[in-house]
């Protein structure tokens, strides 16, 4: 029985280390969390790890896919399990509300006025301008969609179509496609009927509906042919073609977003993380960032290095001109007051 | 399984299609494991067939530090201090256990094993409930706890079995030899029953090892496992360097899966010669 | 070996040698306890509790009278037919003013929010000015938010006055609770969670019916095989069984893909034209729940077969029962134990999948451990997901006995 003895012993010392190093590591680096997929590569590229290495500490990451409920667990419970996150408008000003995230003092990031106006709040700093729009793989789709109305038109177009697992921009395209104009959106869906019809709406695709939570699925789809077309970020789209897929973006009617950093008031690195602010501030930096992965640049200051050819693929000019902006004040209250029973309603109707 | 030589021509066609049958369950068992493997060596990002070639890249990105070598550094430190504690407690209470007899001791074993019947998701969300209030949730200390529940069941019905077939007049005649109990217990029963402790804490540290529900539910990133990590990979980044995740996952299971055949292998041979 | 020394009566020894062996019964006794006491409180600390967190969450309803606590005593004597008098809603505006202060009310606005859109804004928007408002209240708040003068909102909060609800239990089979304590059927669009148990019973029973047509052949075969080949073939059934399940998962949303193996296969052998729809279905679902699940109804099918001596069948054979009419009746009874305890873990098991619909399935293929998971993280409503894991849970507890019975407590084989 020697043999069993030493792996006994062997297994006891393993153990014991493994506890040990538990117990040692109990402290939480400072973390970070972004969306995932190649955005967020990108992100550690041009701003993660440069930063974890001048500071010399370790930085963690997390993915956030929207919503509340994993902020609401923090606040149930006093937990920080992240430093700083990247959020929507309508959670970012509801953070700020309850006070979940910090009251910004700007003097510890940078000039404000270098901003442009949406991407300054109390609480956050902006971090990119993305826009939610219509993309299709022209290798697959059997027609191509010459407008927002054809996204759900399963006779016109047949096949599955990638949708984002989240009423909040889904249930905006389903009313734009209905016919309703970009600004009175919110004033319909503000009475039963008109939300009712935007379920309706979605109602007629929704055998063919493949939901996506993480932005890097729609590209993935796209790609793989799963889909023959998605709603999916204009950043992720852009960056499939930089790897030679040659997919299609339908600017009509995008749904425009500038997210924020928001950083958590009682996390335990709440200085970390201004210092992160700062260093993201910096419009060389953002510049290279914007550059490498096509989203648009809030840093008035950072759009003087961003290359001709990407300044013409960004959410901006003529693209947006008939977008819906999420940070409009009518988009926001809505959500504000609605986003719970909403969300009810959409996991019961998803789940049907 | 031969067929009789006096078996009719139909027999003959059933037996066969019966085998045929056999076969593809078989492949079918073993065919999607076995196919991904070599994707995890293609030299493209495309997880198909025919490779256009061979190369190591894939494993020279999860070999880098962040994010999969720190997943892995978790996934042992977690497994492993699992393993220790589920050993121990499911060991002693496993001898306890067989040694008496009590009325409420089906009441005791189905509370014992009740963790493996009840779904993961709940045990999940109980501890997501309970642990955050408790200072636990995003610790791996919580995750070692949350763990440990999922895999003492395992130590206990593997224990329970082989201290079944363990005769106790052993333990008797070193006592009356003057050993004292903790004596005889180290120096008789443990050498004793060691396979079935062994099976029961590689079953542990397979449990810790694999689980990904309950990381999903109360893992912060610092004690993302390997498993978490390569849950938001399947969503995030379908490229082959999860394949090559997947492969080294696979690799080390069937390890731990040989070394328990192995251990069974031996005490089956012991017992029949000892018979 | 010398004669101990006894003692010198005969008769008091073999009282003393009775009551030694009592008491050394007594501390065999003691010790077999301390031994299983650790785990046992370790069970109960950090299993057991956490499941009655559970069923605690699934009833609990603090936040209306802890954090609104003068308008919830207030509107006890309410009718609920009129708009409430200025002693009620004097007692709104001063919780309203405290909870704004120290933070309260966001978190109960929230929570009333999820039975009255709206509630949320009309009770922040009252709280932040309640601080300068004067006497009469009613007329102020009313002058702040006209909603104060509609019964819903007023009958909402008395229906949360106490500290415990069978709200989300009710919810959770399509029910749906009045603020006057009367039951309800759901209005239609929130009727989907009995659709969606059904749904979970009905994958669960797909999923153990393929595991049974596939497994018990198979089963068969190796319980009759030579046993150098047997010893082979469990190998091959302990493989999958060994590897992870997420990694399992993992490997079929590779192979299933549009673009994938089995499509390129398929699309290759010249079978099809168009790639199939594999994945992202009910289809894929099946495919890879009772590939994951099939290991758990060979390996018991094998060892209660491994049992039967093949003497029965020839027996049979020579008594001139035709071999389908042998099996019928001599060998299939006897795997019938095996067969039970097969399915009922299959069963069992299938019905808490969370992780292989969440990846392989569509939004139509998920189960009940999807929306417990969907409801506790995603729409952070934790009543509901408590009530739904006790559904599930209830399911189960069905189920286990009728298993314990088959396959007797410690009947789980473990390869």
């Amino acid at each position: 029985m020697t043999m069993s003895k030493t792996t006994l012993r062997l297994a006891v010392a393993a153990g014991l280390a493994g506890l040990m190093a538990a117990g040692a590591v109990q402290a939480r680096d400072f973390t970070i969390s972004s969306w995932g997929g190649g955005y967020q590569d990108s992100q550690r590229k041009h701003f993660f790890k440069p930063f974890g290495d001048s500071k010399g500490i370790k930085v963690l990451e997390d993915t956030y896919l929207g919503g509340w409920a994993q902020f609401k667990a923090m606040q149930e419970t006093g937990n920080r399990p992240w430093d700083v996150v990247q959020v929507e408008n309508s959670e970012l000003i509801r953070g700020c509300e309850e006070g979940l995230f910090v009251k910004l003092d700007w003097s510890r990031i940078g000039p404000k006025s270098s901003y442009i106006e949406p991407a300054v709040s109390e609480c956050g700093l902006g971090v990119v301008v993305v826009s939610q729009l219509v993309a299709w793989n022209p290798k697959n789709a059997k027609a191509q969609p010459n407008g927002i109305a054809d996204f759900f038109d399963l006779a016109k177009i047949p096949g599955k179509r990638g949708v984002r697992s989240d009423p909040k921009g889904t249930l905006e395209f389903a009313l734009m496609a209905d016919g309703v104009d970009v600004k009175d959106v919110y004033k319909v869906m503000n009475t039963k009927a008109g939300l009712d019809r935007a379920f309706a709406k979605l109602d007629t695709i929704k055998s063919q509906i493949q939901w996506w939570e993480a932005g890097a699925q729609a590209p993935e789809w796209l790609v793989s042919g799963d889909v023959v077309m998605s709603t999916a970020y204009n950043g992720r789209i852009a960056k499939a073609n930089k790897d030679g897929h040659g997919l299609k973006m339908m600017w009509q009617n995008n749904i425009l977003y500038v997210d924020k950093w928001v950083i958590f008031k009682g996390s335990e690195h709440v200085d970390t993380g201004y210092e992160f602010l700062k260093y993201f501030s910096d419009p060389k930096r953002e510049a290279a960032f914007t550059n490498d992965y096509t989203y648009g640049q809030p840093n008035r200051e950072a759009v003087k290095y961003i290359t001709p050819e990407v300044m013409a693929a960004l959410p901006a000019g003529d693209h947006i001109k008939d977008a819906l902006d999420t940070g409009r004040e009518d988009s926001v209250e809505f959500w504000l007051d609605n986003s719970d029973e909403i969300f009810e309603r959409w996991t019961a109707w998803k789940a049907k | 399984m031969a067929l009789p030589p006096h078996a009719s021509t139909g027999q003959r066609i059933w037996h066969r299609c019966f085998q045929a049958i056999c076969a593809l369950v078989f492949v079918f068992l073993l065919l999607p494991i076995v196919v991904v493997i070599p994707i995890s060596v293609s030299s493209s990002s495309l997880l198909n067939y025919p490779l256009p070639g061979v190369s190591l890249k894939w494993f020279e990105v999860i070999f880098q530090p962040y994010p999969w070598m720190l997943a892995l550094q978790n996934s042992v430190v977690i497994a492993c201090a699992t393993t220790v504690l589920a050993t121990v407690l499911g060991t002693l209470a496993a001898y306890g256990l067989t040694s008496i007899e009590f009325r409420f001791k089906p009441l005791v074993m189905a509370l014992l094993i009740s963790p493996m019947m009840v779904p993961l998701v709940i045990t999940a969300l109980a501890a997501y409930f309970l642990f955050a209030r408790m200072g636990l949730a995003g610790t791996f200390t919580g995750m070692i706890l949350a763990h440990t529940v999922l895999a003492v069941p395992f130590v206990v019905i593997t224990v329970t079995a082989t201290l079944q077939g363990f005769d106790r007049n052993m333990v008797r005649a070193a006592q009356s030899l003057g050993a004292p109990p903790l004596r005889a217990f180290f120096k008789v029963t443990l050498p004793l029953i060691m396979p079935g402790v062994i099976s029961g804490a590689i079953f542990a540290f397979v449990t810790s090892f694999d689980e990904v529900v309950v990381a999903l539910f109360i893992a912060s990133p610092a004690q993302f496992t390997l498993p978490r990590q390569l849950f938001s990979g399947l969503r995030d980044n379908l490229d082959p360097s999860i394949v090559a995740i997947a492969t080294l996952l696979i690799v080390i299971s069937v390890s731990l899966m040989a070394v328990v055949e192995l251990l069974r292998w031996r005490s089956e041979k012991l017992a029949r010669t000892e018979a | 070996m010398t004669i101990a020394p006894v003692a010198d009566d005969a008769l008091t020894g073999t009282t003393t040698l009775r009551l030694r062996l009592r008491r050394s019964e007594r501390r065999r006794r003691l010790r077999a306890y301390a031994l299983m006491a650790p785990l046992v409180l370790f069970l109960v600390a950090f299993f057991a509790v956490p499941i009655g967190s559970v069923l605690y969450f699934s009833v609990a309803n603090p936040e209306v009278v802890t954090m609104l606590p003068r308008v919830t005593a207030a509107l006890r004597d309410w009718d609920g037919e009129t708009i409430p008098d200025e002693a009620v809603f004097a007692a709104l505006i001063e919780d309203a003013r405290v909870g704004y202060a120290d933070r309260t009310l966001p978190k109960v606005s929230l929570r009333l929010n999820y039975e009255v859109s709206g509630f949320r804004s009309l009770l922040m928007r009252t709280g932040r000015k309640a601080k300068r408002m004067k006497p009469p209240y009613k007329e102020a708040a009313l002058a702040r938010d006209e909603r104060w003068g509609e019964l819903i909102y007023w009958r909402t909060l008395k229906g949360n006055g106490a500290p415990v609800t069978a709200h989300y239990l009710l919810q959770a089979v399509d029910l749906d609770l009045q603020w006057d304590g009367s039951v309800q059927r759901a209005r239609p669009e929130q009727r989907i969670y009995i659709q969606n148990l059904l749904r979970t019973l009905w994958i669960a029973f797909v999923v153990t019916l393929a595991c049974f047509l596939l497994g018990y052949p198979v089963a068969y075969m190796i319980a009759n095989a030579p046993p150098r080949l047997a010893k082979v073939l469990i190998l091959m059934v302990l493989l999958p069984f060994w590897t992870s399940l997420l990694v399992r998962t993992a490997a079929w949303v590779i192979v299933l893909q549009k673009a994938g193996i089995v499509n390129d296969a398929l699309i290759g052998l010249g079978l099809v034209e168009e790639p199939l729809a594999l994945i992202f279905n009910r289809t894929g679902v099946y495919i890879s729940m009772t590939h994951i699940l099939l290991p758990f109804m060979i390996l018991p099918l094998y060892s209660v077969m491994k049992g039967i001596p093949p003497e029965h069948m020839r027996a049979a054979a020579s008594l001139g029962a035709a071999p389908a009419r042998a099996f019928l009746r001599v060998y299939f009874p006897q795997t019938l134990p095996g067969l039970a305890a097969g399915c009922l873990l299959v069963y069992v098991i299938a019905l808490g999948f969370y992780i292989t619909p969440a990846l392989i399935g569509g939004g139509s293929d998920q189960m009940l451990a999807y929306l417990i998971a969907e409801f506790a993280t995603n729409t952070a409503n934790w009543g509901l997901a408590g009530a739904l894991a006790i559904v599930l849970l209830a399911c189960i507890a069905v189920l286990y006995p009728l298993y314990h019975r088959f396959a007797g407590a410690g009947g789980m084989k473990l390869g």
